[in-house]
């Protein structure tokens, strides 16, 4: 067993040298924006650890400096990470057979983790689960570093970082981007954002967002039959 | 917010996170298709919640006072057309924050 675990090791680090990069680079920011608003480094190190995925931790940030509101975070919390459900589901078939390995591997079945796992040519040589494991762990294992590094060194930096939590903006502003590049039509990203406008307009920055969520859903359920029309014309 | 409610919160998030991960394992048996709701549910919802998240992060961004939004405005831009340009994630999450930064340290300073 020892020696598939390496040989699965082996074929499973060079796919996630680029997670390393930006891992480091994002859980360092994420680390250093958890510091600089006001949280020891202990938070994102468990944050890190326990939560496992990067654009929630940073609204994580804002759900913990706001008011005293879970059933708000859990419902961000599934919207936002919905889409993990349908990573699972495109899983159920690569993950059978993986035994004890299947429950870390949903765990930390985060989106770089995901898009590597689904889609990487693993050698036939090479056992499944240990490479998917070890994919998981690697990636986990660099999130976890870089956001306790930042958290550990964000107080030990001198430089003016106002402007830092944009960070955050920026990323989802990529993801968006990257989302929006994907699609022929853009009929789904309109009603995000037109709905979100008008729920802060009406319910103001703090209670937009449960009624903006509610407003998406509702939407996409009742605009289902033209949306579906739209996508198998275009 | 006290320790337990921060805690709370973060069991909270938690939570969510991990009914997104294993629930398809629960309730899809790999042998049957997915329902076509969710299907559609999966190709519909992601663009859709993005876009709110963008406005989430602009929430607080007042239009008629202070800088009006114009650093926010051109730090966008930046991102937008650092990625169109060369459709690397960290560069144009980099860039962008770099000119935010600058943006609000340098040019529009809170009074």
């Amino acid at each position: 067993m020892e020696r598939t675990a390496r040989k699965a090791l082996h074929a499973a680090f060079p796919y996630t040298i680029p997670i390393f990069a930006g891992f480091w680079f994002l859980g360092l920011t994420y680390g250093v924006y958890m510091n600089v608003s006001g949280f020891s480094f202990w938070y994102p190190m468990l944050m890190s650890l326990t939560i496992l995925a990067g654009s929630m931790e940073f609204v994580t940030v804002h759900l913990l400096l706001g008011a005293f509101n879970p059933l708000q975070a859990l419902a961000m919390t599934l919207m936002i990470n919905a889409r993990h459900l349908f990573y699972g589901i495109s899983m159920l078939d690569r993950l059978k057979g993986t035994g004890w390995k299947k429950f870390y591997l949903i765990f930390g079945m985060c989106d770089e983790s995901f898009s590597i796992n689904y889609t990487a040519k693993i050698p036939p040589e090479v056992d499944r689960g240990w490479f998917m494991f070890w994919v998981t762990l690697l990636n986990h294992f660099y999130w976890f570093f870089g956001s306790t590094l930042g958290g550990v060194f964000g107080s030990f930096l001198h430089f003016n970082t106002e402007g830092l939590d944009f960070v955050m903006t920026a990323m989802f502003v990529v993801i968006f981007l990257e989302q929006w590049l994907k699609e022929k039509r853009h009929y789904t990203a309109f009603i995000g954002i037109g709905v979100s406008v008008l729920c802060l307009l009406f319910f103001g920055a703090d209670q937009f967002l449960l009624p903006a969520m509610g407003g998406i859903l509702v939407l996409l359920i009742f605009l289902r039959k033209p949306l579906e029309q739209g996508r198998e014309e275009g | 917010m006290n320790i337990s409610q921060q805690i709370i919160t973060i069991g909270m998030v938690v939570l969510g996170t991990m009914i997104t991960r294993f629930l398809p394992f629960i309730i899809f048996p790999a042998n049957k298709p997915t329902p076509a709701f969710v299907q559609y549910l999966g190709r519909t919802l992601p663009a859709a919640v993005f876009g709110m998240l963008v406005v989430y992060c602009l929430k607080n961004v007042q239009l008629l006072t202070g800088s009006h939004g114009l650093p926010e405005l051109i730090a966008i831009g930046a991102v937008v057309a650092l990625h169109l340009w060369k459709r690397q994630m960290l560069l144009s999450i980099a860039g962008g924050t770099a000119v935010y930064m600058l943006l609000v340290q340098l040019v529009f300073p809170a009074a």
